[in-house]
């Protein structure tokens, strides 16, 4: 009974003996492979066909091989486990799927229209028929900016504001104002729309105009930006806050100068966020917008474009050249949608300095 | 100390009192003026689509929302006759929605559990990226691909349900016409409710206590085991909330489902058949050529909508709230 | 691997034997054993070189201070210590003669034959007293030939909670009190009959009157099984464990310093690290 230190002499390497081996995986994609093989010569000799029978049967043999695999390894209940798993990856596939079809056919059909006339001239001489070198997106370009802006302007005080509330009044009224604001990201974009044109256009000489719209998207942009906010003010050291009180300093000064500041880069990521909601939203612009091919500098009167609003319009047109404009549009608006989204991601791990 | 007689001194409490500066009292009041802006703009929306379609409401009774036909037609005299009623559009949305459901629920649980307890972590974070970009795609997108892409397969698939299910009432046809059914608007809405299903569950099933975790392999459990026993009963709540806010979503989507579903004034409860309503797009639809008494009834219309969604966004947004909290 | 020690204790399964195997009792298997085995989380080099044999029947206790290796140790012995995403091991560790680190190993069932209770108590709240105790059974869907009351009614005897719970088994898990909960989680570890029971502080988050009830628990326990349990307290270790073995991180990774019956470490340690820790001065 003595000590059992082990002597130094011998180099130990970590190891991970759970990690599946080579000689695990080799059944397991062999299995994958034969799956693969008997799903398509199925489809070939039966009367079962296309990518829904190669799916389906890829599935019923690739799980069923794996099943069969662990069973005669591990038994029953690893060869549940293994059917639990493969249905999770079927259906996270599933899942996925779709944005790769989105994503794929948007670029591929809606590469073909761009060129450099399509971002710089507008539809004042050419209509939805027309061949794609001829008109473009300028426009809607400057209409999809302008909403922007405008819409930025209006919601991001209002906001700001009550995520200040919300974090540094903690009022009474915090826990109702915080389940008005989750009821009111549930507003659909067509309630928004009407709800300006009933209040604003329907018995007034008003028209569509560029800050209608961007009235009825401030709508929907105020609950992201507040609850982004509300999280990013929510990270900003509550010792921070003290710092400023224990010199002295106003509530306001202390949130005006320290907390806002420290909370800048999340803050952003807020706003582009609330961006990236409404820069695709196309319900609100057809009772709000108005009409125009061509740039309207004015957004007081007057009709605007706006890139959704040409998609929809190409959409709406059927035919061949329209839907071709569409997809064309569409890419514009996914592009400027994407780096609107890459741009708050960037942002948005930055704002991990404030901690 | 003991005797009870002498009763100490106990001095009273101060009350602290301090004079707020003017700047302060000038902020704090504007943030609680500012705060209740929300409540502004959700009276303002209800207020204003109520009164506006008040007439409707009246005219119309409950019919407004118990019958089907929906005309505004000018006769010989050269008056305009008007008959509101809703209940092909409501219960079209609901059909849709549910349609959306049943596909995205389970695709979406699926999915959270596969990057919860699965994918591997770089997997994992690539594809949560994915999943917050599909949220962001605008809704036309999915419209135009729904009708471009999309629509041909589903009603491939629609003939194949048909032809093997057809002796299940609700997917029988009068007539084969599968195009822009609601089916297929269903499919495209469960698509636009994946991310939003799938990170409301994932952000709970993420919250299953370690120890619990634990405690089922420790037992034996296999990582389904684990998954059926402690993770599936802990996240439940949170994946009902998640579906009541893809419902939300789904009730009100607009452009997508216009895109693909052909509106037709008649309750329909065959999916896979041509035809079906929508709230959001029959107003959409009906709008531009309205009259001034129709764009009323479509105002009444969208308050019906309005109601909708935020009595099914209050309930999901208490439920998963709930859930978060039982979590921490 | 540096595994055969001249000095491994192998006498502890002779002394076991005298003392807790009467005639007719059932066969404990050959025990537990330990070789080499070092732990790592990343770069981190946690555990270095344990060889330590846990004799059929025997409680032995894992006493340290904090950090030494000893939690590490112990999530070894059932391959809990696998769920940390960067971890990895090396050495074996021997269930009656076998690796259950061995390519092919079915580790489910290494755990239904290796349980373990947790610092804190962990019932699932979800489920009733009396399903938490047969969990085990379903989540490894055993087809157990005994009727499930009497074998609720022997773990729930076992664990020494029969009396307190028995007309609300119905209920659910969470309305126990923390000390309850422990010897419930206990209780369902028993349940799927395994021949070593692993207890990683059990008692730490618990008021001292059910720490006495839980050591009660541990000794009626031992006459039937292995126990190794991780403790912070040195009284208990007295009271509960035939053997102690003592846990020392210097520095470097944790290392095992000395291992022998109770009594002896506690009255005459043989190294002096030892005789400092078990004696108050440091730790």
């Amino acid at each position: 009974m003595t000590t059992t230190t082990i002597p130094h002499h011998e180099t130990v390497y970590p190891k991970r003996p759970w990690k599946a081996t080579k000689a695990d995986l080799i059944p397991v994609f062999a299995a994958l492979a034969v799956a693969a093989l008997l799903d398509y010569a199925v489809v070939a000799i039966t009367p079962m066909k296309g990518k829904l029978a190669y799916a389906l049967l890829f599935f019923v043999f690739g799980a069923g091989f794996q099943m069969a695999l662990k069973w005669k390894k591990l038994g029953r209940r690893a060869a549940v486990d293994s059917l639990a798993g493969s249905v999770a990856i079927s259906g996270a596939v599933i899942a996925f799927v779709p944005v790769l079809s989105l994503l794929e056919t948007t670029i591929v059909k809606g590469a073909k229209g761009l060129s450099l006339g399509f971002f710089i001239h507008d539809m004042s001489v050419a209509n939805y028929q027309s061949p794609l070198s001829e008109g473009g997106v300028v426009q809607a370009i400057v209409g999809t900016l302008y909403l922007i802006l405008i819409a930025t302007a209006i919601s991001l005080p209002l906001s700001l504001l009550t995520a200040l509330y919300l974090t540094e009044i903690k009022g009474k009224a915090s826990g109702f104002i915080q389940f008005l604001v989750q009821a009111m990201s549930g507003i659909p974009s067509v309630v928004a729309g009407i709800f300006i044109y009933s209040a604003l256009l329907l018995t007034t000489s008003l028209r569509g105009s560029t800050i209608m719209a961007a009235l009825a998207l401030a709508i929907l942009m105020i609950p992201t930006v507040t609850r982004t906010a509300q999280e990013v003010l929510l990270l900003v050291p509550a010792d921070l806050r003290e710092a400023g009180l224990a010199l002295g300093a106003t509530q306001w000064k202390t949130v005006a100068t320290i907390v806002v500041p420290a909370a800048r880069n999340g803050l952003i990521t807020a706003v582009i966020l609330g961006v990236a909601r409404i820069a695709g939203e196309t319900a609100p612009l057809l009772f709000t917008l108005g009409v125009s091919n061509k740039i309207n500098w004015n957004p007081f009167s007057g009709g605007q474009s706006a890139l959704p609003y040409y998609v929809w319009s190409g959409l709406g047109d059927g035919t061949e050249l329209g839907i071709d404009r569409a997809w064309s549009g569409i890419l514009v608006l996914l592009i400027v949608v994407l780096s609107l989204f890459a741009t708050a991601r960037i942002f948005g791990t930055r704002k991990v300095k404030i901690k | 100390m003991s005797s009870s007689v002498i009763e100490r001194a106990v001095p009273e409490k101060r009350v602290l009192t301090t004079k707020p500066r003017p700047s302060d009292v000038a902020f704090r009041a504007t943030l609680n003026v500012m705060s209740y802006s929300s409540l502004l703009i959700l009276a303002a929306i209800g207020g204003f689509l109520a009164f506006r379609g008040f007439g409707a409401f009246k005219e119309n009774g409950f019919g407004f929302i118990t019958h089907s036909d929906w005309s505004s037609i000018v006769d010989n005299s050269g008056k305009e006759v008007n008959t509101f009623g809703m209940a092909a559009m409501i219960t079209g949305t609901l059909i849709i929605s549910t349609i959306a459901l049943v596909i995205g629920v389970p695709i979406s649980v699926l999915t959270a559990l596969f990057l919860t307890f699965y994918a591997p972590e770089k997997i994992k974070r690539a594809l949560v990226t994915v999943v917050d970009l599909m949220a962001s795609f605008p809704s036309i997108l999915y419209g135009l691909w729904g009708f471009i892409v999309l629509s041909p397969m589903a009603t491939y698939w629609a003939k194949l349900i048909y032809k093997y299910l057809h002796w299940i009432p609700f997917l029988n046809v009068p007539s084969p016409a599968f195009e822009r059914s609601p089916f297929l608007a269903g499919i495209v809405l469960s698509i636009m409710i994946i991310p939003i299903v799938t990170s409301v569950s994932r952000e709970i099933f993420g919250q299953t206590p370690l120890d619990r975790i634990q405690a089922a392999y420790a037992l034996g459990a296999t990582r389904w085991g684990m998954i059926r026993a402690v993770v599936l009963p802990f996240g439940a709540s949170g994946v009902v909330g998640g579906a009541m806010l893809g419902l939300g979503r789904a009730l009100g989507e607009t452009v997508a489902v216009y895109s693909v579903l052909n509106i037709v004034f008649k309750i329909n409860w065959h999916i896979l058949y041509g035809y079906g309503g929508n709230i959001a797009s029959m107003i959409v639809q009906k709008f531009g050529e309205a009259s001034f008494t129709e764009k009323k009834a479509l105002l009444a219309a969208g308050f019906v909508l309005f109601v909708m969604t935020l009595l099914v966004n209050m309930v999901a947004n208490t439920v998963v709230q709930r859930a978060v909290k039982s979590g921490k | 691997m540096s595994t055969d020690n001249s000095s491994q204790p192998n006498s502890l399964a002779g002394v076991a034997a005298a003392r807790h195997r009467e005639p007719g009792s059932a066969p404990l298997g050959s025990g537990l054993e330990a070789r080499g085995v070092h732990a790592w989380f990343g770069s981190h080099h946690a555990l270095e070189g344990v060889s330590l044999d846990f004799a059929a029947g025997t409680v032995t206790a894992l006493i340290g201070p904090s950090g030494c290796g000893k939690s590490t140790f112990i999530r070894t012995l059932n391959r809990m210590h696998e769920f940390i995403p960067s971890a990895a091991m090396a050495g074996e560790v021997l269930l009656d003669g076998k690796d259950i680190y061995a390519p092919g190993t079915d580790v489910t069932k290494i755990r239904l034959q290796i349980g373990m209770v947790f610092q804190k108590p962990n019932p699932f709240p979800s489920m009733t007293i009396g399903e938490n105790v047969l969990a085990g059974l379903k989540l490894a869907q055993i087809k157990s030939d005994r009727n499930k009351d009497e074998l609720l009614e022997e773990c729930l005897t076992r664990a020494g909670l029969w009396q307190e719970v028995k007309d609300r088994l119905g209920a659910h898990a969470g309305g126990l009190s923390g000390g309850q909960q422990q010897r419930l989680c206990i209780a369902r570890s028993l349940a799927v009959n395994p021949k070593v029971l692993l207890m990683d502080e059990p008692c730490s988050a618990l008021d001292p009157g059910s720490t006495l009830r839980i050591e009660d628990t541990i000794s009626q326990l031992s006459k039937t099984m292995t126990i190794v349990i991780v403790t912070h307290n040195m009284q208990q270790a007295a009271r509960v464990s035939d053997y102690t073995a003592f846990f020392l991180a210097d520095g470097g990774p944790g290392q095992m310093v000395e291992v022998g019956p109770t009594n002896e470490m506690f009255s005459r340690p043989k190294d002096e690290r030892t005789e400092n820790y078990v004696s108050g001065r440091f730790g």
